[in-house]
């Protein structure tokens, strides 16, 4: 499963987005949001500086 | 709604990069809008605000604006056992400088860009590209909940560290974990630093990157710190490495926090490509922050001049073609490449080292007389007190 985002946490900074190899997520106005070509690698979780996605099905 | 608006340059991201690329573009005669997604220029801010002032008249700036915040006499850099190196300013090149108010810098970067003619939208994401034969000739962007077309002879992607655009553009700019810092900061008050140097410590308390201190007043500054992104499991993150640094710092632990910053900045060798049929790309979204410090606000800039003006240019010429286009690449590799490489080498050495090693290092350093902050005068004084430590960066010699 897709990570998914703990949106209290999300200081809405881009790191993800720029981080993830396949280009998956876009910032949008209000959050990330991660689309379906995620392949589920994992590095949005870690590069994420306040921890604020949760790894999928966590 | 379906409307469309045409321009003969679309600039996608209003950071210092694309008002900048907006500015000589318009001053050459182009037609040229900047679209910003964020509701605001320059806010909130994602930054430590550190940057020197040298480059101004490579801008055409000729006066600095309301954005200084305070001019710095010079930067310590402090090992993990608290030896610490002194660089004043005269001697330290691009380094240190002044801390800004990187709001109302990318405002003043926006209000010079529109003096010159540059036209500007807000609150307005690119949201995917406009394509022909292959050549990419505007963007479909998203502005108050309306979708609309905007067609352009020549676009610039200054999109920051996001960079979708490239990516969008075929030019691949992902960037290997290595070589990705993940930042976090807070604004400080209360606290007790010397407020006339920028401060940065080394070693494992920040790993694979570094931590500042960036006075903006006598009392308050920007604390932050970057984690080299494949250091990091998931389970501490950079916050958690920066609460841990400020509650060991005397100087610090008593301040308060009065707003957070999230980031990541890239730290890696000079892009393959930088542009595609159509398109160029500057500043972070190409990729050219310097690898040591993790600067980028200059680079870009620089970048952004040139490839402002070369857009310009090629509407001129009726051309859009990469071929073209890569006059603008060849200028700013010309420009900085070999700089950028070079630092991106000393940073691949640096990654390596323990905290023993930074001891010694800072150690040997502090005895120097450092007129010229380069590579090589590093090498030379560690040399001189550690001949053993010098095998390890001879590569590079
Ligand atoms: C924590 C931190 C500290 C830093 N400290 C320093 C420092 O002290 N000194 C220094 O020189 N550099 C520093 N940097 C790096 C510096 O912030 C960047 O190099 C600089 O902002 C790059 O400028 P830019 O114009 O290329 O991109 P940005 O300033 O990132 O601007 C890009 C703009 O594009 C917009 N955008 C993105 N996508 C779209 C879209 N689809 N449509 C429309 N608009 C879009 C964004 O909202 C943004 O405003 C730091 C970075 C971080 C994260
Ligand atoms: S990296 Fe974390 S804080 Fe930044 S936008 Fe992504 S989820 Fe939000
Ligand atoms: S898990 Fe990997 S592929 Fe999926 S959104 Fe995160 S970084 Fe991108």
């Amino acid at each position: 499963m897709s990570p998914e985002l703990v949106i209290e946490k999300c200081m809405r900074c881009g790191a993800c987005s720029g981080a993830c190899p396949v280009n998956a997520i876009f910032l949008e106005e209000h959050s990330p949001k991660v689309s379906d070509e995620c392949t589920e690698c994992g590095l949005c979780v870690k590069v994420c500086p306040v921890g604020a996605f949760r790894p999928g099905g966590a | 709604m379906s409307d469309t608006l045409e321009y003969d340059v679309l600039v996608i991201g209003g950071g210092p990069a694309g008002s900048t690329a907006g500015r000589f573009s318009a001053r050459n005669g182009a037609r040229t809008l900047v679209i910003e997604k964020r509701q605001e220029i320059g806010s909130p801010v994602r930054c430590g605000e550190g940057i020197s002032l040298s480059w101004l008249d490579e801008l055409d700036i000729k006066d600095v604006g309301p954005w200084v915040s305070r001019y710095m006499n010079g930067a310590r850099i402090y090992s993990p056992s608290g030896y610490v190196l002194e660089i004043v300013e005269e001697y330290a090149g691009d380094e240190v400088g002044c801390v800004i108010e990187r709001d109302l810098f990318d405002k003043d970067m926006a209000r010079r860009a529109a003096m010159e003619g540059a036209d500007f939208m807000v609150k307005t994401a690119a949201t995917g590209l406009l394509w022909k034969d292959g050549c990419v000739v505007g963007a479909r962007v998203k502005q108050l909940g309306r979708e609309f077309d905007i067609k352009a002879k020549i676009i610039i992607g200054a999109d920051g560290f996001e960079s979708q655009v490239g990516r969008w553009a075929g030019i691949y700019t992902a960037i290997p974990p290595k070589d990705i810092m993940t930042c976090f900061q807070y604004r400080m008050t209360g606290i007790d630093v010397d407020p006339d140097y920028t401060h940065f410590f080394m070693g494992s308390g920040a790993p694979g990157g570094y931590a500042w201190i960036f006075p903006k007043d006598e009392r308050t500054a920007n604390v932050g710190l970057g984690v080299q992104f494949s250091r990091l499991d998931g389970s501490v993150t950079p916050k958690d490495y920066l609460d841990r640094f400020i509650a060991g710092h005397e100087g610090l632990k008593n301040g308060e926090a009065i707003d957070m910053v999230a980031g990541a900045v890239s730290v890696a060798h000079p892009p393959e490509r930088s542009v595609a049929d159509g398109i160029m790309l500057v500043g972070d979204a190409s990729r050219v922050v310097d690898p040591i410090t993790g600067g980028g606000i200059i680079n870009g800039m620089k970048q952004a001049r040139m490839a402002g003006e070369l857009a310009a240019e090629a509407v001129d010429q009726g051309r859009s073609d990469h071929e073209y286009l890569k006059r603008y690449e060849k200028r700013w590799r010309e420009r900085f490449e070999n700089k950028l490489w070079r630092n991106y080498m000393a940073k691949e050495k640096a990654m390596q080292l323990d905290d023993v090693m930074y001891d010694k290092i800072v150690d040997a350093l502090s005895e120097l007389d450092l007129r010229k902050v380069r590579v090589e005068t590093i090498l030379e004084g560690v040399r001189r007190k550690y001949p053993e430590l010098i095998k390890e960066f001879e590569d590079m010699m």
